[in-house]
């Protein structure tokens, strides 16, 4: 029974960082009705933002690890916030009117040149970097379980960032316009609302949400390294598929799920563990077929 | 333009033609080596460390004046990954300048590409890669290797752990051939020897959760958990190992024997981790003082690394062939077949029909304060400290 508790905490921890990612694949088709494939690598940058702020940090004679924790998730989600809306300004809004095949294209190009930039550009960008354990790592033991505080303080953090969003987008005028905008441009922009912010904002929200995920994820395996961002995004967007692209409960149902399938195959399926995600991205596929809009479809007149 | 203007300009055009070629004649004619390793990613501590080795044995030779070419380093990074190896071997073996190359640490490249060597019939020799199958899954006489192999090493470790009491193994091994090789080898000696394997898992060469493996692991408590892959993935089992609170004795093949390895893990992790190579360490070599005082000399910005002294050597061996026999792949190619009890810094080289150094050596390691620490030098052989659950 023991066990069941840690594949359970494992699987919710991992679950968080997927949802994390499907959230913003979901915000930006929601909004704009566009798959932006380089999310996976803007998570990336977001983890190396944060991974540099601690540096800096430490260089400027900051040790307290609740400091550089504070310096690194501000820097890498002001920071990556930015590059989103930078993204959605000069790649995505010109775009707008194009075949929605383009903006795809577009954006895995992106994805690609940010994966290399930083491999190329940042020192020693190649190599994997030791993210610093911020977190404290006392731990729980309970048999054959091992509860590590910094796991939950992951996990609450993250549930804490996913709850945040619904209430921003539930329940104040920013969401309102958000909302506007995702069920119709026209009459929202009829209604005064000012739709290039409205976009804008949405892509640096989802951005930064991606690299809260980055830094989280950088926390919990200590190490970030440039090639991160590619399976993290592949599994965050299969995850916002099964969920159904375009609604935010989908989204997180679906990084849950995923994050369950792995561990199902990597446990309780008799073949080698190497399979797992061939199990998981299998199990996509199935529930694609059987449900093409996902598990909780986008409702046609509510969107996000 | 009268006519004298014109001659003189034309002499002086021949003239300058006539001096280039002479001028040639007194330089020594330029060889090119290629050097291949993982000169990037999580390996590339080991690949730039071979690669100083490489380059440092190509200076020496160059500041020798009996010498009868000067040599340039082509050096390559294969990235680890078979596909990119594969292109960069190409790139070495069709340019004709290069008479012969400095080959490969991992062995899942150096599978992929000792075809590309033979079709161009460019002589190589493996500097690091212990995967058997590279010099013995093949009949190409292109192919050498100074280094020893995974098999001897697995022998050694599996000899080595069960006298010290250990009984029970779970292995996780990448699944490259690397890995699966290790994997194969360990658990053929170990069983042979009495050990039991509890579980073996096969994970990717880029996973990044072990958490699922490693908690199925736990339940089976097992004496000592053992890791066939590479410095990277050693890092994150060994890491995940403490999140999820296994206290079992980490035990890693020659893959994890870099400083990266140790650089990535806070030393309470690495503290008493222990891993086979073979070869005897720098240090212990017959060569070992002058090569790491002509090394020091150099000032690169990093150490020569675990393979260093094997690239040094391989790259020597090729240097001498080439004064021997001249730049020609095919009599490279055939010198080196016969080379038999040659000098070397990491000791006498002797290769058999495989192109395989017959390399006896073995040598354990400990990790202790963060260093790899000979096994018999160490304070856990001496009893100060203990391994876990000893």
């Amino acid at each position: 029974m023991d066990l069941l508790g840690q594949y359970l905490v494992n699987g919710i921890m991992l679950g968080t960082i997927y949802a994390l990612v499907a959230v913003g694949f979901t915000l930006f088709f929601g909004v704009l009705d566009v798959i932006k494939f380089s999310h996976g690598d803007v998570l990336m940058v977001g983890a190396f933002a944060g991974f540099t702020a601690v540096v800096g940090a430490a260089w400027l004679g900051i040790t307290n690890p609740l400091a550089q924790l504070v310096a690194s998730v501000v820097f890498a989600v002001v920071g990556t916030a930015a590059l989103g809306a930078a993204i959605a300004k000069w790649l995505i809004l010109p775009l707008k009117n194009a075949p929605r095949l383009n903006i795809l294209l577009v954006t895995l190009m992106l994805g690609t040149a940010l994966r290399e930039v930083v491999r190329l550009f940042y020192p020693d960008g190649s190599n994997p970097k030791a993210f610093p354990a911020l977190l404290p790592t006392s731990a729980w033991n309970f048999g054959n379980f091992t509860l590590r505080a910094d796991s939950v303080l992951l996990v609450f953090a993250g549930l804490a960032v996913i709850v945040g969003l619904h209430v921003l987008i539930n329940r104040t005028r920013l969401g309102l316009a958000i909302r506007a905008v995702a069920q119709d441009e026209e009459t929202a922009r009829t209604m005064g609302i000012n739709y290039t912010l409205i976009v804008l904002v949405t892509f640096a929200l989802g951005s930064g949400i991606a690299a809260i995920a980055g830094v989280m994820n950088g926390l919990y395996y200590n190490e970030v390294n440039f090639g991160m961002g590619l399976l993290l995004g592949l599994i965050g967007f299969s995850a916002a598929i099964i969920g159904g692209l375009g609604n935010l409960y989908g989204a997180i149902l679906g990084g849950f799920l995923f994050a369950g399938l792995q561990m199902v195959g990597a446990v309780a399926l008799p073949f080698a563990s190497a399979y797992k995600d061939v199990f998981a991205f299998a199990v996509v596929i199935a529930v694609m077929a059987w449900k093409p809009t996902g598990l909780i479809p986008e409702r046609s007149s509510e969107r996000v | 333009m009268s006519t004298i203007l014109r001659f003189s300009v034309g002499a002086m055009l021949s003239a300058a033609l006539m001096a280039a070629p002479l001028g040639g004649a007194f330089a020594k004619d330029k060889v090119k080596v290629a050097f291949i390793g993982p000169l990037s990613g999580g390996n590339a501590s080991i690949g730039v460390g071979g690669r100083n080795s490489a380059e440092l044995a190509v200076k020496i030779r160059n500041a020798d004046p009996k010498a009868k070419y000067t040599y340039e380093l082509f050096s390559q990074d294969d990235e680890c990954k078979p596909n990119v190896g594969v292109q960069v071997a190409t790139k070495a073996a069709s340019d004709r300048k290069v008479v012969g190359a400095i080959a490969h640490y991992c062995s899942a490249v150096a599978m992929s590409t000792v075809d590309v060597y033979h079709k161009f019939g460019l002589p190589t020799i493996v500097w690091g890669a212990v995967l058997p199958d590279i010099t013995y899954g093949n009949d190409y006489p292109e192919i050498h290797r100074v280094n020893g192999t995974m098999v001897n090493q697995n022998e050694v470790a599996a000899d080595f752990m069960t006298k010290m009491g250990f009984k029970t193994w779970v292995i996780l091994h990448d699944t490259t051939d690397y890995g699966k090789g290790h994997n194969a080898y360990f658990s053929k000696f170990l069983t042979a020897k009495g050990g039991k394997v509890l579980a073996t898992f096969g994970v990717t060469a880029d996973q990044q959760d072990f958490t699922a493996e490693l908690t199925k692991a736990k339940e089976m408590k097992p004496d000592v958990i053992y890791f066939g892959g590479l410095t990277p993935l050693g890092v994150r089992v060994r890491q995940q190992m403490d999140k999820l609170g296994i206290t079992a004795q980490f035990e890693g093949v020659s893959g994890i024997v870099s400083s990266a390895f140790l650089e990535g893990l806070n030393p309470k992790l690495s503290e008493g981790i222990i891993a086979l190579r073979e070869g005897a360490p720098v240090e212990k070599l017959p060569g070992g003082q002058y090569f790491m005082a002509e090394y020091d000399k150099a000032k690169f910005d990093q150490g020569p690394d675990a393979y260093g002294p094997f690239a040094f050597a391989a790259t020597t061996l090729l240097l001498d062939a080439v004064e021997a026999v001249g730049p020609n792949r095919k009599k490279v190619t055939a010198y080196l077949g016969k080379v038999k009890d040659k000098d070397s810094i990491t000791g006498p080289i002797s290769f058999d029909d495989h192109g395989q150094n017959t390399v006896a050596a073995i040598t354990k390691y400990v990790v202790q304060d963060s260093k790899w620490v000979l096994w018999e030098d160490s304070e856990y052989a001496s009893g100060q400290r203990k391994l876990v659950g000893r």
